[in-house]
Formats: structure tokens, C-alpha cells, sequence
């Protein structure tokens, strides 16, 4: 009985002291994750620059997980409504590009804040649609990005972080087409 | 003066390497496309073709060749969704157009399903190359 009592309250203990690192929408804590550079891994590989970043920016593979990355690879014929088919051999040797580089094998801070804001049962493609990205996105309106023809959709990082394609995002550094400097 | 004199030779050597590749690629091509029962590749059926609008879904539901390339071949295009800038198909202002097999192939394949929703014919193909491969004549 004594015993039960001990576990029960070490279990007690052990939950109270959690709680606050398990994910929720409003109080994750984005702070607690470990500081190491903030700047994403950027696009080195020429394939990849190549195939993908013909059509919109390269994104860094640390983006997203590698199951994200599968399923995207394995839909290309209808790549969010446009046609991005491969041949099979190009398309293996860019999956495995993305695989090996994708957020889990990432130092990147940032990058893991976005990894780590993904439920385990989720398996987004769209990195506008990772908790994180919607997390930092929030305070932006709707007459900024979606509804402006300059900037069109939260996919175009570039058109409002300049730097994203050497995989900067600093906060103080956005600029708005149309809208100019914006600061949070 | 011989700089000048060598840098123009090189220059026009590199212009002639480009064009040369540019022509041999859509020869070779072509003779593909008449095993497969072309008999005569037609610039002005391209012309047509690419400007012709066809029904697409959702975001895009008229789209066109010129959608994202324009009518003008000279001119930079823009992809119609994503704003990313593509460089003008015409080979007179972009050597490197009509210079590789591959890149035909696969943006034939992707592009006419997109726009077309179905792949396009060995006719649409060599009607497009030459088209895009005489666009100064147009």
C-alpha cells in the first residue's frame, strides 16, 4: 500500500512537472527547444536547385520531416495543382538528398522548432501548414500576403524574407512588397 | 585590337556552339517525332497552339502555354502561381533553349499535362519546336 502511495505520488510529481513542455496551440514554449545557429541548411545541391527550384525557391530541406518528404516525392504529378513529375532515377536521387538532410538530421534551432511543433500523427507538405510557421505567421493579415499580388501566397518566402535562400529568417529583417519593413 | 579581334571570334564561336546545338537537338527530335507519323512540323499550328486557352481546375481554370511564358518568346515569363521568373524560350535571346533532349522531354511532359491535361502529341511537339526555334519569323 505504502509503496503504491510512493509511486503514485512520484507519477504525480513527474506529470506536474511535464506538463508545461507538452504541446499545446497557445503556451508551447518555442524558447525552451536549445539554442544553436538559427539559420537553416541551405540548398547545395545542384539537382535539387535545379529540378525544384525552376519553378519556386529551393526550399531548405530541414523544413520539413522525412515522411513529409516521401509522401511529397511520391505525389509529383499533382504538386499542389501543378505537374512536377521526374523521371524515376532524378526523383531518387533528390529524395534521397531530401531524406538525408531533413529536419531530424538538422542543427538548425529553428528548424527543429518546426519539426518539433508536428504531431506525431501529421504529415504535412505544405511547410505553411506546420504549427510553427502558422505560429510566427499569425499577426500577418490576410491584405499583406494571400490578398497581395505581389506576394500572392505564404509559400513565397523570398518575396518578404530576402535572405531565405541562404536560409536567414530573422524577424527584423522582413519587408512586405508593397507594405515595406515589418516588425513584431 | 587583337583582344577585341579574339574576344569577338570567341564570342560568335560561342553563339555558333549554342545555335549548332540548338539546331542539332531539334533535328534529332524531329526525326523522332516522324517515326512516330509526323510528316511535316507546322510553326504556325505552334503559334496557335500555344495561345490556345484549354479548361483546367481549381486556381487556373484557363490556361495556356503563354499563361506562364507569354506570347512573346522574347519576353521572361512568370510562373502563374508561384511569381518565380522564367527565362524567354526564344533561342535568339536565350542560347540555351532547344539545347538538351532531356529538358524538352520533361518539360513537355509536365507542361502539356498541366495545361493540356494530357501528355501532347508527337504533331504538338514538333509544331511547338519549330515554332519556338523560328519565333523571329513570326
Amino acid at each position: 500500500m505504502k509503496s503504491t502511495l510512493a509511486i503514485s505520488s512520484i507519477i504525480f510529481t513527474v506529470s506536474i512537472l511535464t506538463l508545461p513542455m507538452v504541446w499545446s496551440d497557445n503556451d508551447f514554449n518555442w524558447e525552451k527547444i536549445s539554442d544553436n545557429s538559427s539559420a537553416l541548411a541551405t540548398t547545395k545541391n545542384p539537382l535539387y536547385k535545379e529540378e525544384c527550384g525552376s519553378c519556386h525557391m529551393a526550399y531548405s530541406p530541414a523544413l520539413l520531416p522525412a515522411k513529409s518528404w516521401s509522401k511529397l516525392m511520391s505525389e509529383l504529378e499533382d504538386h499542389f495543382g501543378d505537374n512536377a513529375e521526374l523521371d524515376a532515377q532524378t526523383a531518387q536521387s533528390i529524395s534521397q538528398y531530401l531524406l538525408a538532410n531533413s529536419a531530424e538530421h538538422t542543427n538548425s534551432r529553428d528548424a527543429r522548432k518546426f519539426f518539433q511543433s508536428i504531431k506525431s500523427a501529421q504529415t504535412p507538405i505544405r511547410i505553411s501548414d506546420i504549427p510553427y510557421f502558422k505560429h510566427e505567421h499569425d499577426e500577418i493579415p490576410q491584405r499583406m500576403v494571400t490578398k497581395n499580388p505581389k506576394v500572392k501566397s505564404f509559400s513565397q518566402c523570398d518575396a518578404c524574407h530576402a535572405k531565405a535562400e541562404q536560409g536567414l529568417f530573422n524577424e527584423h529583417e522582413v519587408n512586405i512588397p508593397g507594405f515595406g519593413q515589418w516588425d513584431d | 585590337m587583337k583582344n577585341t579581334i579574339l574576344l569577338t571570334a570567341l564570342l560568335s564561336s560561342l553563339t555558333t556552339g549554342f545555335a549548332q546545338a540548338e539546331t542539332s537537338t531539334v533535328k534529332n527530335l524531329l526525326a523522332v517525332y516522324s517515326t512516330q507519323g509526323v510528316t511535316t512540323a507546322d510553326a504556325q499550328q505552334g503559334r496557335a497552339l500555344w495561345q490556345k486557352t484549354f479548361t483546367g481546375k481549381a486556381d487556373f481554370p484557363s490556361r495556356s502555354c503563354a499563361s506562364c511564358h507569354t506570347k512573346d518568346l522574347t519576353q521572361t515569363g512568370k510562373h502563374i502561381k508561384t511569381n518565380k521568373p522564367i527565362k524567354p524560350m526564344a533561342p535568339s535571346v536565350n542560347p540555351q533553349r532547344l539545347t538538351s533532349v532531356k529538358k524538352i522531354n520533361k518539360w513537355f511532359k509536365r507542361n502539356c499535362k498541366w495545361t493540356m491535361g494530357r501528355e501532347c502529341t508527337a504533331q504538338e511537339k514538333s509544331d511547338i519546336l519549330v515554332y519556338i526555334e523560328n519565333e523571329s519569323k513570326f
